[in-house]
């Protein structure tokens, strides 16, 4: 049983308050980092990976989509493959840091990922290769609906397997809807155990039977051509000699999301959208009975933004910029300065437009978990890892 | 070429999060306001494009806002119940039901069923010539190549059946560039930006769909010159600080610092319009939407881009 093993796992003190990322990420095994598209995910994973390998020690990895390729690169990823590498000890050194354990870093290669699983579900060689030489199976490898939150949460599943790490980070991909990830291992057992696939990879001889009784299937064959149907049906019969495995791996990886060694990360920047889909996550996880561990909120701008003492002084920075002007007439034409001063002070009054409405946004959050971090916007990209870390600092304690 | 507003299907998309919504929303209110009857249908699941029009909720069957302005959201459900009506001239049976689920099923599974369903409802709205113009909020930039090849993916896989003799005609419009063109939205950050590039190149690789135009959207505006920046820099020493926050009633270093962060901000970001500039065809539409400063994001924000979008088509 999952729920025996758990209990053997790291040991979570059920009347200690987690308060901070640094406690969560100490007591779990596996954080998932999820959110709406470009918010911050990706990063977000790779900096609590480093921060829980400088500070709490311990193997850990993080599994990353796509992440950007200076990312890539500082991580030492390669563009493609799913192995899992280290990040050198001199990344570390650079960002001046001497980390008390190890950072692993490992891709998501979709293809690759499928192409292991057949290999390692097919009952025998010859299938396997009928398999990984169909023309279908190409295709559905390659785009088969949402196949890649699948293969996400399968090789999550794997390297967990494989003991190897203290604590796994996983990354997601951008699909259309957040919680269609979660979905993901349920959907492909359903895909495996379905009547219509079933009766797709009947016998040809009761499928026709089947057919002459059921209207539908004569409407979907004029619109598909049969030709089209027996390809379809001679691609599932083989991909049907694997089902009793996908459906079990499938059960097993959806048991490894809701094991209380399992904690989720919601990532959101205070913009609408995706704080109303970060929200919408926080539901589906709780009616699922999943673990929100912890809501990161990215990009917000900086405080002093919000202050409304300044509002009057940036007002009177553009209303009286030709006297203000004076008052600091050695640093450059009057003209100049006045304008310079108009500008700012119109700059500013524009932000905090934006970082009042962030706020109100933030104060409108219905439900929020006890762990709530924020991570200012920083003026560049992070693209190394002491830019990591530094983002890791402002949401670890 | 065609211009923008002037072909009859318009495809938006890019990275999540960029402003597909809001791109495709002022461009059919733009479209509308001059004229043309237009369409705008979302195809997301998000399901938040009556969001940005602030005028009740979109479904399967398009609803008119405003004169000449209509909205409509995909389901591939319903839409493969009016393809059998219409297209395939196969009545509604009462049977529907349990074909749409077992359709879905297939849809799911084989490649590129419910992508032509998609295109091919969209594609049929510009062939009965119901609309001027149908703009799509489509899906994001990871999956429009497979949504827009579908009709030829399906053209290779299926060698008969109906669905084959109805994916000539969706090429036929599909790969015109006076009547079909991609708008891919970006924003001058790194991973919109390569994202962009990449697609760019695919469109061009593995579709015969024209990519019309990049829109650029949240580039925040350029506050100096180069002289002024020298002057502001100064402005930030503490002597200087000191007079203007006296003079000024209050402390003006925050209001110093905003100004800095914004000119940071805008510099990286200048690198990576410029890596975009350098990647494209030189001849493809840039189109710059300016970061705005609004207090919500409805019906007002989609009006002040179309006035945006207006100056720069
Ligand atoms: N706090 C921050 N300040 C400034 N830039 C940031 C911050 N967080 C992330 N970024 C930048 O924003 C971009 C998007 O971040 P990231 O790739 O992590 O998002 P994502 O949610 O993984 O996106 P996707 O949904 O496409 O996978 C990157 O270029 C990253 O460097
Ligand atoms: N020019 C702009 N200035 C400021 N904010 C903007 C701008 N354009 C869009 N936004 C805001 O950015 C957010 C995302 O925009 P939008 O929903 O249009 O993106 P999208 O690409 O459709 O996202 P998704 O991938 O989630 O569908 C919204 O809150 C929107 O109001
Ligand atoms: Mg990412
Ligand atoms: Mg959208």
């Amino acid at each position: 049983m999952a729920a025996d093993k758990a209990k053997k796992g790291r040991k979570v003190e059920a009347d200690e308050k987690v308060r901070t990322l640094e406690q969560l990420l100490a007591t779990r095994e596996i954080v998932v980092c999820c959110g709406s598209g470009g918010v911050g995910k990706t990063t977000t994973a790779a900096a609590a990976a480093a921060m829980a390998a400088t500070h709490l020690g311990g193997k850990v990895l993080v599994l990353t989509v796509d992440p950007a390729r200076r990312l890539a690169t500082a991580l030492g990823l390669e563009r493609f493959g799913n192995t899992e590498t280290r990040v050198p000890s001199e990344a570390f050194a650079a960002a001046g840091v001497e980390p008390r354990g190890e950072l692993w870093a490992a891709m998501l290669d979709t293809k690759q990922s499928w192409d292991d699983l057949v290999t390692r579900h097919a009952p025998s060689t010859a299938v396997r290769q009928q398999i990984l030489d169909n023309s279908l199976y190409q295709n559905i490898s390659g785009r088969f609906v949402q196949s890649h939150d699948y293969i996400a949460m399968e090789r999550l599943y794997e390297i967990h397997c494989s003991g190897t790490y203290d604590l796994i980070v996983v990354d997601t991909p951008p699909t259309r809807n957040a919680i269609d990830f979660l979905e993901a291992p349920a959907r492909m057992a359903d895909f495996f155990s379905s009547k219509l696939l079933r009766w797709l990879t009947a016998p040809s001889k009761s499928r026709v039977m089947t057919l002459a009784s059921k209207p539908f299937y004569t409407v979907a064959d004029r619109i598909l051509g049969s030709q089209f149907l027996e390809d379809i049906a001679e691609f599932f019969s083989l991909f049907q000699t694997m089902a009793p495995g996908f459906v079990e791996r499938a059960d097993a990886v959806t048991r490894i999301l809701s094991d209380r060694r399992t904690t989720f990360l919601v990532v959101s920047t205070l913009e609408a959208a995706p704080l109303h889909e970060a929200e919408y996550f926080i539901e589906a996880l709780d009616e699922r009975k999943l673990h929100l561990g912890a809501l990161v909120l990215n990009k917000v701008l900086p405080a002093y933004l919000r202050r409304s003492a300044t509002t009057g002084v940036a007002k009177r920075l553009c209303a009286e910029a030709d006297d203000l002007a004076a008052s600091v007439a050695d640093a450059g034409e009057p003209a100049d300065v006045a304008r310079v001063l108009r500008t700012v002070g119109e700059s500013f009054l524009n932000y905090q437009v934006v970082a009042k409405r962030e706020a109100e946004q933030r104060a409108s959050l219905a439900r929020s978990p006890e762990v709530v971090a924020a991570v200012p916007y920083f003026d560049a990209d992070i693209a190394d890892l002491s830019g990591l870390l530094a983002l890791g600092d402002q949401i670890w304690r | 070429m065609t211009a923008l507003l002037d072909r009859r299907l318009l495809f938006v998309t890019g990275k999540g999060g960029v402003g597909k919504t809001t791109v495709a929303a002022s461009l059919a209110l733009l479209a509308a306001e001059q004229g043309r009857r237009t369409l705008v249908c979302e195809v997301d699941a998000k399901g938040n494009l009556a969001d940005f029009y602030e005028a009740g909720p979109t479904a399967f069957a398009a609803r008119e806002l405003q004169p000449g302005l209509f909205a409509m959201s995909m389901n591939t459900e319903e839409s493969l119940k009016e393809y059998l009506s219409l297209q395939l001239k196969i009545p509604l049976l009462a049977k529907i039901g349990p074909l749409a689920r077992t359709f879905d099923f297939i849809a799911n599974a084989a490649p590129g069923v419910k992508e032509i369903l998609t295109v091919g409802t969209l594609a049929w709205e510009v062939r009965e010539r119901h609309y001027d113009l149908v703009v799509v909020d489509s899906v994001a930039s990871g999956h429009i190549v497979g949504q827009l090849t579908a009709p030829q993916g399906i053209n290779e896989l299926v060698q008969v059946g109906l669905v084959r003799n109805q994916t000539q005609w969706m090429l036929d419009i599909l790969t015109d560039p006076a009547q079909t063109g991609v708008v891919i939205v970006s924003a001058p950050e790194e991973m919109p930006v390569a994202e962009t590039i990449e697609l760019a190149g695919r469109l061009g690789d593995e579709t015969d769909v024209d990519l019309a135009a990049i829109v650029v959207n949240r580039v925040l505006p350029e506050l100096f010159n180069e002289r002024e920046e020298a002057l502001f820099e100064r402005l930030r020493e503490p002597r200087h600080v000191d007079a203007l926050s006296s003079a000024a009633k209050g402390d003006v270093s925050p209001i110093l610092d905003a100004a800095g962060l914004a000119v940071t901000l805008r510099r990286t970001r200048a690198g990576h319009l410029a890596d975009l500039r350098a990647a494209v065809d030189p001849a493809l539409p840039l189109i710059y939407v300016p970061y705005l400063f609004t207090r919500s994001h409805g019906a007002r924000a989609t009006r002040q881009v179309a006035e945006l979008l207006a100056e720069e088509l």
